[in-house]
Formats: C-alpha cells, structure tokens, sequence
C-alpha cells in the first residue's frame, strides 16, 4: 500500500507522472514529496510508487 | 529621534527575553513575493527583531496592492524591494535588509539562499509558489522553507493553519481557495496566513519544530 496525503492507496507499481495524471492534477501546479524527499519534476515519469511508500503532494493555488 | 542600536535592542529584549532576542537577531530570513502575503511577513519578522532579512520581488507598487500590501500612496509605481525596505526601516532602523527586484525562476535558484536558515514562499501565481518549493527543497534541502496555499475569500479565517508536510517543509493556509473573481484577496484574511508564516518562522528560529 502507497500513502498518499494520509491516505493508504493500493498504488504500488504506479509512476508518479500516471498517478498526477489520473487525479487531474496540474504538475506545473504541484510539489511531491516521497518520503520527506522532493521529487524533482523531470523524474516523474521514472518515479515508480513502491508499497510501504509515503507521498504528499501539495496542490498550489493562486494567492499571495 | 532614531533610539541608538543599543536602546533598540535592550527594549526587544526586555519584551521577548534575552535569549530569544539574540536567537531572532542572529537569523537571515529570505522573503520571496512582496505581495499581501511577504510585505506582512517582514513587516512582523521585522518587529520581532530578526537581524537580517533577504526581500525578493520584480514588482512595483500598484494602486490595486494598497488593498492588502503594507505600502502606501506615497509608494505607488515604487519597486515593491525599495517600498517595504524604507517601510521596514522606519520600524526596525538596525534590521539589515537586503533586495532583489528579480524574477525568481528554476535557474536562479540555486546561489539565491546562501546563507538562509529559512526561507518564505509568499508569492501569487500556483506555478511560481511550486517552482520556489521545488527549487528550494531540491537545492536546498536543509534550509526551512515557509510556504503559503489557500487565503482567499472571506471563509472562516480558522480554516488557515499549519502544517508540517516534509522534514524542513511547512505549509499555511487552507489549502485550497484560490483568488479569482468571486474569491478576492482581502487583508484580514491574508494577513492571517501570513501572520502563520512569520509564527512558524518565530518558532523555527526559537528551536521549534512543529508547527
């Protein structure tokens, strides 16, 4: 099971450019940490979802 | 009359104590946007007494910021770094205030935050505020970064709040409303999150970690 934003998720084996893609996020809009580490956009294809894994991915919107 | 560096500092002290007065004037904080949410940030760090801070911003000051922005009339068409730099200036005359007027993107990142033990996200646009927390956490992965999401309309303000999100990452806000024409920008609620991000900034600096 993959947590993501505090959620269990039967996610292993999916990238985390599929995953964004699927919930409709925008990655130009968004920063995703795996297990407490940044994940630099340019690997989000390559980035694998592994069981035991911990995700949180922030959602920025518009205000300042 | 301007107070000597020394009666400056002793009334600073006497208010926050001695040891949390010197751990505040020993710190370099970085503010990235000088909007609603940054110009309220430094505004605070400032009056805490925080010994050197770093304002980044490309903008000027327009009729539309006085709204929210901690600028004034006699500021408009003022780069927003010299606005809030002789703002500050007037309220914490020995702060030493170091600007940018830059655009910050992916690139000029790196280099940017020598020297920052912490640094605040308060910019405006979704894309800026992820590329800064991108950037930052990638180049600068022991550095505390501050960052603001979701402040506007007239929600409840107690929806706003903090939380801890990676080892050196913080987020405040509500999370989710976004400005736009029905969800305006209004200075009490803006103030409120940035008021979030200089609290966790405070207590970074005092030695705590939690939000």
């Amino acid at each position: 099971m993959v947590k993501i934003n505090g959620e269990e998720r039967d996610l292993a084996g999916v990238t985390l450019a599929d995953y964004l893609a699927g919930g409709g996020y925008d990655a130009r809009r968004v920063a995703v940490e795996r297990n407490e580490e940044i994940v630099p956009k340019s690997r989000y294809a390559q980035t694998v979802l592994a069981d035991g894994d911990c995700i949180e991915i922030v959602n920025f919107v518009g205000g300042g | 009359m301007v107070p000597t560096q020394e009666e400056y500092y002793r009334a600073l002290a006497e208010r926050h104590g001695e040891e949390l007065q010197r751990r505040f004037r020993q710190a370099r904080v970085a503010v990235c946007g000088l909007g609603g949410l940054g110009s309220n940030i430094a505004v605070h760090l400032a009056r805490a007494g925080v010994g050197s801070l770093l304002l980044i911003d490309f903008d000027r000051v327009d009729l539309s910021n006085l709204n929210r922005q901690q600028y004034f009339v006699n500021q408009l068409g003022q780069p927003k770094t010299q606005a809030l730099a002789e703002t500050l200036a007037g309220i914490a005359p020995y702060c030493r205030v170091e600007t940018r007027a830059v655009k910050v993107d992916a690139e000029s990142i790196p280099g940017l935050f020598d020297g920052c033990g912490i640094v605040c996200e308060a910019f405006d646009r979704a894309e800026a505020k992820a590329m800064l927390v991108q950037g930052v956490l990638e180049h600068y992965p022991d550095v505390c970064l501050v960052s603001g999401v979701g402040m506007a309309g007239l929600g409840s303000a107690n929806a706003i709040r903090t939380r801890k999100i990676g080892r050196n990452f913080y987020l405040c806000g509500d999370g989710g409303s976004e400005s736009g024409p029905d969800s305006p920008l209004i200075s009490a609620r803006v103030a409120v999150c940035a008021a979030h991000e200089a609290s966790m900034v405070l207590r970074l600096l005092a030695g705590e970690r939690e939000p």
